[in-house]
């Protein structure tokens, strides 16, 4: 399932593939799916009189946006989360008949000796889907269609290899967890998190929960550095919580139990470097009257990338801090109230 | 004084604001309805109208947190890095004191070699607390632990100077109104916001549990009155600042009509604040659920976000009268 997951494509504000593939994973296991205006998938299986606690896992991933289609047919394009230093040269798939193409380049027989070590700016970039002319390749893009890299997944040893782990990997394991747990929670399945932290926000104000925790990917830090500085989190080494990140600084009884559930249970875990990145959290812990918030995320190296690479065990490790922290908040008044 | 020393030097950065929440409920708990702490840590005070007649409701709201320094990183001999909280200047950072929630204190160094950048960087630089090595700097601080300034308060002439005047001295104006108001006409809620250093946070919680109808913010502002400092006609000494805009935020006239007449009868000295640089909780508090009609009283302030800011007691007590006038003679 994590194969399929990473392949559907499904850039911020175009998530209908992958919406469509988690409903049809789930519905078996639940009564109430509620699909909301701007694409938030809702799954309910809160029952009355607990307190309400909802997990929220981003379906879309970083893309690029067709912006222009050229004379000679090439397309022109912005980003959305993926910086260009990562974009020369790669294989992308675009538009609504996936339609293969390049982020073209000059061939290195005919750069000039002063460009070869520059890297050209987005706006000096096109994508070439081999359309001879403007007609041609209007029949097969229509300017603001998505894109995103076209990358196949593999596995090895327990660690996989895949675009889009950013936030498939979250969506992974809330679908585990609908499917083999009875946790009377509620799930969302966010859009637009890489646009801005936008579906999290409308979710959190239906939902209203008393706690919210964002299951997300996060980056890791495990190269070498010539100073002595944090090279944490690193991918094999557990579920990694957060303290606080530019979008939010996490509920400290939330993290306090998160890290006693993982001792408790003998789940490794790490934490994320503080103030670096922000999530669904963000957004979430600012609904209505305020919501009690933390993050656990899996680090995956190369996000926001062609290629990222994470630890199935850290994965399956997450799953488990998940139901069992949820366990301890439903039986621990003190945290909800 | 004494309690303004106390509010100043209680530990209190952004997302760790349970002591200061706890010295402020000890001292209002016995005037006002009753007191809360919501979900994220506002603490907030209710005080309802003295008559049953038609009353508004208001939010008085000052932010109970201050800057501070978060740990990111151990290195092997002991020395942390970190990272800001909040808007945490490098100038005002270096050879500084901090301290840790559970008291460890710290000392601020720097990289010294030629390619440091000058003026170095908050990345450049790291605390020293005094660890021999990894193992013991482990036994006192872990990451993601936060520190904020230490350093004592202190009255110099009829000023005083201390961390964290940046929001505390707001949190004492409404403190001591709280205490001094007699017959209040309208309904008060007197909210003691979180994170407001991070991006006014608690108070955008907190208005929306309340959906009152006008909220006055009380916070610091700059001053143009120190040597060479940039235009702006604000005076510490001068009287209470009411806003009429900052960077995220204009003041409703109506209010600040009102404002301008309470000082004027009662004859508390006031200047009109223009900020060009920064902005508080009413930025946020104004745009909740259908809109909050909203201004600031300001107290002029110097060095803000630095370990040593300065103001005038006079117009604290200032700031303290016109909140009283408000909430006795009413906002409407």
């Amino acid at each position: 399932m994590l194969k399929e997951l990473s392949e559907i494509i499904g850039v911020s504000g175009g998530e209908e593939e992958v919406r469509e593939f988690i409903k049809s994973k789930i519905k078996r296991s639940v009564s109430e799916i509620f699909e909301d205006s701007y694409g938030n998938l809702i799954v309910k299986k809160w029952k009355k009189n607990l307190p309400k606690i909802m997990l929220a896992a981003h379906m879309d991933e970083v893309g690029i946006v067709i912006t222009g289609i050229e004379k000679d047919g090439l397309l022109r394009f912005k980003t959305i989360g993926i910086p260009s230093r990562v974009l020369l040269a790669k294989r992308v798939v675009v538009g609504k008949k996936k339609i293969c193409g390049i982020i073209g380049h000059k061939p290195v027989h005919l750069t000039k000796d002063e460009d070869k070590e520059k890297l050209p700016e987005i706006k000096d970039l096109f994508i070439d889907i081999g359309a001879k002319t403007n007609k041609i390749a209007r029949t097969l893009i229509t300017i603001g269609d998505s894109g995103t890299f076209d990358t196949a997944f593999s596995e090895r040893d327990g660690i996989i290899f895949g675009k889009a782990l950013d936030n498939r990997i979250g969506c992974y394991i809330l679908i585990q967890l609908i499917k083999t747990t009875d946790l009377p929670i509620y799930y969302a399945f966010t859009v637009q998190e890489e646009a801005g932290l936008r579906g999290a926000r409308i979710a959190g104000y239906r939902v209203s929960p008393h706690i919210a925790l964002a299951v997300d990917t996060t980056a890791s830090a495990e190269w070498p550095l010539e100073k002595d500085l944090s090279q944490s989190p690193q991918i094999g080494k557990g579920p990694v919580i957060t303290i606080a990140d530019r979008s939010v600084i996490c509920d400290t009884k939330l993290v306090s139990l998160l890290v006693d559930t993982a001792q408790e249970n003998n789940i490794k875990h790490q934490f994320k470097q503080p103030m670096v990145g922000g999530t669904d959290a963000g957004p979430m812990h600012l609904a209505r009257e305020g919501t009690r918030s933390a993050v656990v995320s899996i680090s995956a190296r190369y996000i926001h990338s062609p290629l990222s690479i994470a630890s199935q065990t850290d994965i399956e490790e997450g799953i488990k801090l998940l139901a069992c922290s949820i366990q301890k908040i439903l039986g621990n008044g003190d945290i909800w109230n | 004084m004494e309690l303004i020393k106390k509010l100043c030097n209680a530990y209190g950065p952004s997302g760790r604001e349970h002591a200061i929440s706890k010295l402020i409920r000890s001292e209002i708990q016995d005037y006002c309805q009753d007191v809360q702490i919501d979900r994220l840590g506002n603490l907030i005070a209710h005080r309802p109208p003295a008559s049953e007649k038609k009353s508004a409701k208001i939010m008085f709201c000052a932010h109970m947190d201050e800057i501070g320094v978060i740990v990111t990183h151990i290195d092997k001999n002991g020395f942390l890095r970190f990272t800001r909280i909040g808007g945490v200047f490098p100038d005002s950072t270096l050879y500084q004191r901090v301290q840790f929630e559970h008291g460890v204190i710290g000392v601020i160094g720097v990289e010294t070699k030629k390619e440091t950048p000058k003026p170095p960087e908050l990345n450049n630089m790291f605390i020293d607390i005094g660890a021999r090595n990894k193992a013991e700097a482990e036994k006192m601080v872990t990451i993601g632990d936060i520190a904020s300034f230490h350093q004592e308060f202190t009255s110099i002439n009829k000023r005083v100077s201390a961390k964290a005047l940046d929001d505390r001295i707001g949190c004492y104006c409404l403190i001591e109104s709280l205490k001094k108001i007699k017959n209040n006409k309208d309904n008060l809620y007197f909210v003691f916001s979180v994170q407001e250093e991070v991006g006014l946070r608690g108070a955008r919680t907190g208005a929306y549990a309340i959906a009152p109808q006008y909220a006055l913010a009380v916070d610091v502002t700059d001053t143009g009155d120190t040597p060479e400092s940039p235009r702006m006609d604000v005076a510490v000494g001068k009287g209470v600042a009411i806003k009429v805009k900052d960077s995220s935020f204009i003041s409703n006239p109506m209010i600040n009509d009102k404002l301008i007449a309470y000082a004027e009868k009662m004859k508390i000295p006031y200047q009109l604040e223009i900020l060009e640089a920064g902005t508080t909780d009413a930025a946020i508090i104004q745009l909740v659920k259908e809109g909050v009609v909203s201004s600031v009283l300001s107290i002029p302030t110097r060095y803000i976000h630095s370990p040593n800011e300065v103001c005038d007691l006079d117009d604290v007590q200032c700031t303290i009268k016109l909140l009283i006038s408000v909430a006795e003679e009413g906002i409407e």
